[in-house]
């Protein structure tokens, strides 16, 4: 069938759809995965279910749930909290100005960007990242909305139900759901890359983590990504540079 | 009342707006920068750098469940995952599987 046959809205609606099919993908399961091992640290430290559902839609990225979560056990003022949760997510900012270039046309209203900006974790931006480029234009907006809002929604239901299930879980289980989030982010990163860039980021910002962390814990991981971003980028560029010029 | 809304008043400052107001500023800055420019290049390193950070401390300095285990027992599990996943082409699932599967092995064994 010719493309221009088929109309603008259904156009949209098609990649909505394709976009919603993305919640069997590997990335999805696994974010559900450890989802409900957070469901098992919550109702571990006693947050209400109703608060842990509420802060997975508001909040949703997984590790700022879990700085929050750890602001609210130890019962930090509500100040203290904020510059927690806001430091680990400036890493947001480059992250969305990244995707929106990839997936926006020229007629995407910014509104509609700044709504859509607020499903971006992890998750959602190593998947949009992968695939977005391989989808027409026109139909991106609509392919991340597909994708993202339903794994949001997903995983709200998902936490109020695996609330009550995982304290029946060993121990041993709770662990391994826990390890899941960085190994899975890991594999991820790795196989979604279209960047030289962005292998050298990975290796440097994963040491730079470690070492911030015992030089200044408050700023750890502001500063590996800006430091290690930057190393990373620096030094690519030079490679690039020397191989492009034939030396 | 007040007492049982606080936690949300918490959620939604501390939480919410801590996390979106960087995704809003993240709009705005993609909205000005070309897809191939050089900066694009640099913000996708930080981007990358960052979220490698939170990965780093999720393995090396874990909270909960993990908390008691092991950091040789963590460290190792993530090689042997990354052996796994480059023997066999960048194999992402296989990779995930390896790298649980001797974290829990290694549990198992050390009875915690």
């Amino acid at each position: 069938m010719d493309a221009e046959a088929i109309s603008e809205g259904q156009t949209k609606r098609h990649w909505f759809v394709q976009g919603m099919r993305g919640i069997w993908s590997i990335p999805a399961i696994m974010l559900m995965l450890s989802f409900v091992g957070f469901a098992a640290f919550t109702a571990e430290g006693g947050i209400p279910v109703e608060q842990v559902m509420f802060m997975t839609g508001m909040v949703w990225a997984l590790p700022a749930k879990v700085i929050l979560v750890g602001s609210m056990l130890s019962g930090a003022n509500i100040v203290t909290a904020f510059i927690a949760v806001t430091l680990s997510s400036v890493r947001m900012m480059p992250m969305v100005a990244a995707l929106v270039p990839e997936i926006r046309n020229r007629k995407t209203p910014t509104w509609l960007m700044l709504v859509l900006s607020h499903f971006v974790a992890i998750t959602a931006w190593v998947f949009a990242m992968e695939r977005a480029h391989k989808i027409p234009r026109d139909g991106r907006v609509a392919y991340f909305a597909g994708f993202s809002i339903t794994l949001t929604s997903a995983n709200i239901v998902l936490v109020g139900v695996a609330y009550f299930l995982v304290t029946q879980f060993p121990p041993l289980i709770g662990a391994c759901l826990f390890f899941l989030t960085p190994v899975y982010f890991l594999t991820s990163i790795w196989v979604s890359a279209r960047h030289r860039v962005i292998y050298w980021a990975l290796g440097i910002g994963l040491v730079l983590g470690v070492v911030f962390h015992e030089i200044a814990p408050d700023f750890d991981i502001l500063l590996a990504g800006l430091v290690g971003g930057t190393l990373a980028w620096f030094g690519e560029r030079r490679l690039r540079l020397r191989q492009k010029g034939g030396v | 009342m007040a007492d049982a809304l606080w936690p949300y008043v918490f959620i939604v400052v501390a939480g919410w707006l801590a996390t979106d107001i960087w995704r809003w500023l993240g709009v705005v800055a993609g909205n000005r920068i070309d897809e191939n420019s050089e900066t694009m290049n640099w913000v996708r390193a930080v981007a990358t750098a960052l979220v490698a950070a939170v990965i780093a401390k999720l393995i090396v300095y874990p909270t909960g469940e993990l908390e008691g285990s092991p950091i040789w027992l963590r460290v190792g599990a993530v090689a042997a995952g990354a052996v796994a996943f480059f023997a066999f082409r960048r194999h992402q699932l296989l990779g995930i599987v390896v790298a649980i599967g001797t974290l829990a092995a290694g549990l198992y064994v050390l009875g915690t």
